[in-house]
């Protein structure tokens, strides 16, 4: 079971090996098990879950399986669930049980997917660590006094110890390719505008985009055929036809052009993960795919570009969270402004209120220029790298991260070496490209992950890549110590 | 010292479109509260908004009935601020690219005299809840029905020169968006509301003197009064070696007083920004001109056309052509009385006082246009006469009838142009009158005028009313005169 991917569930549900029941059985019980230690749930809906399955159950039986029928999985507490509590890992919504399911959330029920709940994050998403969530930290099956990365460490965490197949996450700078890289999976970031954002709590509006995190780019082509598509209710996503993704992944990659940007191979990588990504290209070639060196000339400018427009977007979409409607509200307010300061004051933890102060200090009277402008002008600089680079490559390749997963504690009282954690991830979203991150070998103990960027709206080409590579390896298919 | 009232208006406009700006719940004004809020008006956590399209229209509509340029690429930008009522704590807004750009409006004065005012440009935004401080016991009540309710704020210049000019231009807006059917225009339900810049000069100076806004004046007397007693205050304090600061001021109507709500200093840094949840609104050439196509007429071209078409005094047109109701009611009047300048008489006169008197708008009036064209026929084939036809009048506005003709039917109030019934009212008060008989026939012409009304009076009174007032004068001429 703990290795069980989606593929393999699916194909044993639609035979009748298994009932949907069983199995979601089997992964409440282990989580009951081994999520004390890991801690990769904020809330298991057990009830719920069971309840789906049997439906899931009944409704193959009647000949009438979605895509997904029977699957268990796991939400990233980000998105909305209707009558469950949606936390964002935050005090200030601890109290909010949602009264409307995210658009994701609906459609990956329509295809008959069953929620085994609702997994852990870094308040808000603001985290490359999981250290952030008001439910505590987070730790890394492969060895649990490291961290599994963030935002989504959850849903990461949580597959990656056998307690899902698969689970949602949201990537605003690498939050779901940084915790799957260190965590030994697969998870694909769409492009901007290919998955609905509706109901999913946001980060910056403008770069978050939900993904799959699974075991292998086979599962995430078959959760992302549910999860994509055009929400009228969301006006950044787009109309774009959804791929047959599962169908395409048996492409010849031969005179596939693979782009090495140099500057992601630059000093500050770790040495073993050079290797493994070394290695994972090798067998590209050997499979007739072509590398070449090319350059992204603005990469160092993403992470202050990043660091400036996510938290200018987040300091107002937070604004939201006041103490008068819902979640957090402080005890006896003397007055309006008592109200709202204690509320966010107690509501918000360290990280949260440091990106809500700085993204304020960014659109403030005077300084809105020399940031806020100044930064959007570099963000188009990054988008037009990626332009110039796709006019020489079909996809561009690299390493996730410069660093397997870091000591829990280890990076927490430094923020910014935090954030060049990302250095690698935080451009993709910044451009609104699709990029996912998969399992090239291991730094030492530790899982090593390669990053494929893609074209606007060329998942399918990713997947198929990655599906190919992992056609000759193993790496996705590896356990993890805590996981047995 | 010759002072000189300068005045910007910045004028809120709720449009009429079904549902709001960014969610799909109704903008229905009375509901019971909060119950027209949806997950999205409550800034629920996820929720994003969708542009509803037909505000754009109405804005479009708006501009180019200004003669404004269209932003073909305008953006929403988010304007921050904390209130209970702005649920998202933010109000979605437009700053650097507003969909209308410079526009003009045409302002008609006492005078006659008529000036253009620049509008700077307008902008689409959201409307916040209501605040309701009252009825809670020292907390306050939120009300979130009217939060995401489409507002075009539209900004002039400082074009202004009066309190009367300011609401000469204030219903100029009035009259244009209701022309346009983009609002109702309801200034006591808030439809329509106001923020006056005021600032004054000496009288030649270029430069402008430091401004203060007065915020939320809802209604056409109140802004009047408002600039009134500001521009004074202004100068009051000039004069007394005071200096006027930069800052927001309330207009408190029962004491006529402006008083200071915030300082500049204290102002908010509203911290704009495109807004990431909503994209550029491309606007197509084509949709501009389809909407240009379904422009109606707009006041200043009914005005013409009523004077050139009708014949009215540029007056009455005015008057008839400042609510398209007005005008529209006018002219299915005219079309069945036969006759426009009676028509806009009737319209202008006993219509507009018997509204007034009982503070009723003219969708409200329990007379339509066909009952009082109707009446109108009546008098011009001599039916009633002008003063029976007052009776007619009272009768159709209280209900008591259907039609005109109805009334007079059912009253017994037709004109009697009988020749015979008349020559005997006239013979009976010759025979009854002796003494002024003489007294008339004693008179010179001149005289005579004056006191064949006695006669006549007589006679209409014995009629009560209905004897056809020409027949009874030729008459009496004759008779007299024997």
């Amino acid at each position: 079971m703990p290795s069980h991917t989606v593929a393999d569930l699916l194909r044993g549900l639609a035979a009748g090996d298994f009932s949907s029941e069983e199995i979601t059985q089997q992964y409440l019980d282990a989580i009951a098990d081994r999520d004390g230690q890991i801690n990769s749930f904020i809330t298991v809906t057990r009830e719920h879950a069971l309840e789906q399955a049997r439906a899931a159950d009944n409704a193959r039986q009647r000949g009438n399986a979605g895509a997904l029928c029977g699957l268990p999985i796991a939400h990233k507490d980000i998105f909305c669930t209707e009558g469950v509590r949606t936390s964002c890992a935050s005090k200030m919504l601890d109290n909010f049980i949602a009264p409307y399911s995210a658009t994701v959330v609906n459609n990956m029920a329509s295809a008959g997917a069953v929620m085994l709940g609702k997994t852990n994050l870094d308040e808000f998403a603001m985290g490359s660590s999981n250290e952030t969530s008001y439910y505590g930290t987070v730790r890394n099956p492969w060895n649990t006094d490291r961290v599994p990365g963030g935002s989504s460490g959850g849903s990461a965490a949580a597959i990656a110890a056998g307690l899902a197949p698969a689970a949602t996450g949201t990537d605003t700078g690498g939050s779901i390719r940084q915790p799957a890289a260190l965590c030994g999976l697969t998870g694909l970031k769409p492009t901007y505008g290919r998955v609905s954002r509706y109901g999913m709590i946001a980060f910056a509006s403008s770069l978050d985009q939900a993904g799959p995190m699974a075991r292998s780019a086979e599962d995430c082509a078959l959760l992302l055929q549910s999860m994509a598509g055009f929400d009228e209710r969301d006006s950044t996503s787009m109309d774009v036809r959804v791929d047959d993704y599962a169908g395409a992944l048996d492409q010849d990659l031969r005179g596939l052009k693979i782009g090495l940007p140099k500057e992601y191979f630059s000093a500050g990588l770790d040495p073993a993960i050079g290797d493994a990504v070394h290695a994972a290209l090798e067998e590209y070639r050997k499979m007739g795919a072509e590398t070449v060196e090319i350059s992204l000339p603005h990469t160092e400018l993403a992470v202050p570009c990043y660091y400036v427009i996510a938290p200018a977007e987040a300091s107002t979409n937070l604004s939201r969270f006041d103490g008068v409607r819902y979640g957090y509200r402080c005890e006896n307010p003397a007055d309006l402004d008592d109200l709202y300061t204690r509320s966010r004051e107690e509501g918000f933890g360290e990280e949260v209120k440091r990106r809500i102060l700085v993204g304020t200090y960014a659109l403030s009277a005077g300084f809105y220029d020399a940031y806020y402008r100044k930064a959007q002008q570099v963000r188009r600089l990054i988008k037009q790298d990626f332009t110039d680079a796709f006019k020489q490559v079909d996809i561009i390749a690299g390493p996730t991260t410069p660093n397997p997963a870091f000591g829990i504690g280890e990076k927490v009282s430094d923020p910014v070496t935090m954030y060049l954690e990302d250095i690698y991830t935080i451009a993709v979203n910044l451009a609104g490209l699709p990029a996912l991150s998969m399992p090239v070998g291991f730094a030492g103990e530790l899982p090593a992950g390669m990053q494929l960027i893609g074209r606007d709206f060329d998942e399918g080409r990713l997947l198929a890549a990655a599906h190919q590579y992992q056609q000759r390896s193993d790496w996705h298919l590896r356990t993890a110590p805590e996981c047995a | 010292m010759q002072w000189e009232v300068v005045i910007g208006l910045e004028v809120h406009v709720q449009l009429t479109t079904k549902s709001k700006i960014f969610s799909g719940a109704s903008t229905a004004f009375g509901a019971a509260p909060n119950s027209q809020a949806c997950a999205v008006d409550l800034a629920l956590p996820g929720t994003l908004p969708v542009l509803n399209e037909q505000a754009v229209n109405d804005a479009i509509l708006f501009g180019l009935a200004i003669d404004a340029d269209i932003c073909r690429d305008s953006v929403f930008e988010r304007k921050n601020y904390f209130y209970p009522d702005l649920p998202k704590g933010y109000q979605t807004s437009q700053m650097d690219k507003p969909i209308v750009g410079h526009g003009v409006v045409e302002i008609r004065l006492e005078d006659g005299s008529t000036r253009n005012i620049r509008v700077h440009h307008a902008h689409l935004e959201e409307d916040a809840g209501k605040s309701l401080h009252e009825d809670f016991h020292g907390m306050s009540g939120i009300d979130l029905n009217r939060a995401g309710t489409p507002l075009i704020e539209i900004v002039s210049e400082p074009d202004l020169r009066s309190a009367e000019e300011a609401v000469a231009y204030l219903r100029k807006i009035h009259s244009i968006v209701t022309y346009l059917g983009i609002s109702d225009g309801d200034m006591s339900q808030g439809s329509m509301r106001c923020d006056a810049n005021v600032s004054v000069r000496l009288k030649g100076e270029e430069e402008y003197g430091t401004r203060a806004e007065i915020k939320n004046i809802n209604s056409f007397r109140f802004v009047e009064r408002a600039i009134k007693v500001e521009a004074q205050r202004q100068i009051d304090l000039i004069e007394d070696g005071g200096k006027v600061v930069q800052e927001t001021r309330l207009y408190d109507s029962d004491k006529n007083e402006t008083r200071s709500m915030r300082s500049k200093e204290e102002a908010n840094d509203y911290r704009y920004f495109p807004c990431p949840d909503l994209l550029p609104v491309h606007i197509e050439q084509s949709l501009i001109d389809s909407l240009q196509k379904q422009m109606p007429e707009l006041p200043d071209a009914k005005r013409q056309r009523f004077e050139t078409e009708y014949g009215l005094s540029t007056y009455d047109a005015s008057l008839l052509t400042a609510e398209r109701s007005t005008a529209d009611f006018f002219e299915t009047c005219c079309k069945i009385a036969g006759d426009a300048k009676l028509a806009a008489n009737w319209v202008n006169g006993e219509l507009s006082a018997a509204l007034n008197r009982e503070g009723k708008a003219l969708k409200d009036s329990p007379l339509s246009a066909e009952q009082l064209g109707g009446l109108i026929v009546r008098i011009r084939d001599n039916s009633i006469s002008g003063k029976i036809a007052k009776q007619v009048f009272e009768a159709l506005w209280n209900g008591e009838g259907q039609s005109a003709d109805e009334v007079i039917e059912a009253k017994g109030l037709k004109q009697v142009s009988d020749t015979g019934a008349i020559e005997a009212m006239v013979d009976e008060v010759i025979a009854a009158n002796p003494a002024q008989v003489e007294q008339y026939r004693a008179a010179d012409d001149g005289k005579r005028k004056k006191l064949i009304g006695f006669f006549v009076g007589q006679i209409m009174k014995a009629s009560k009313g209905q004897a056809n007032p020409g027949m009874v004068n030729q008459l009496l001429n004759k008779k007299l005169s024997d």
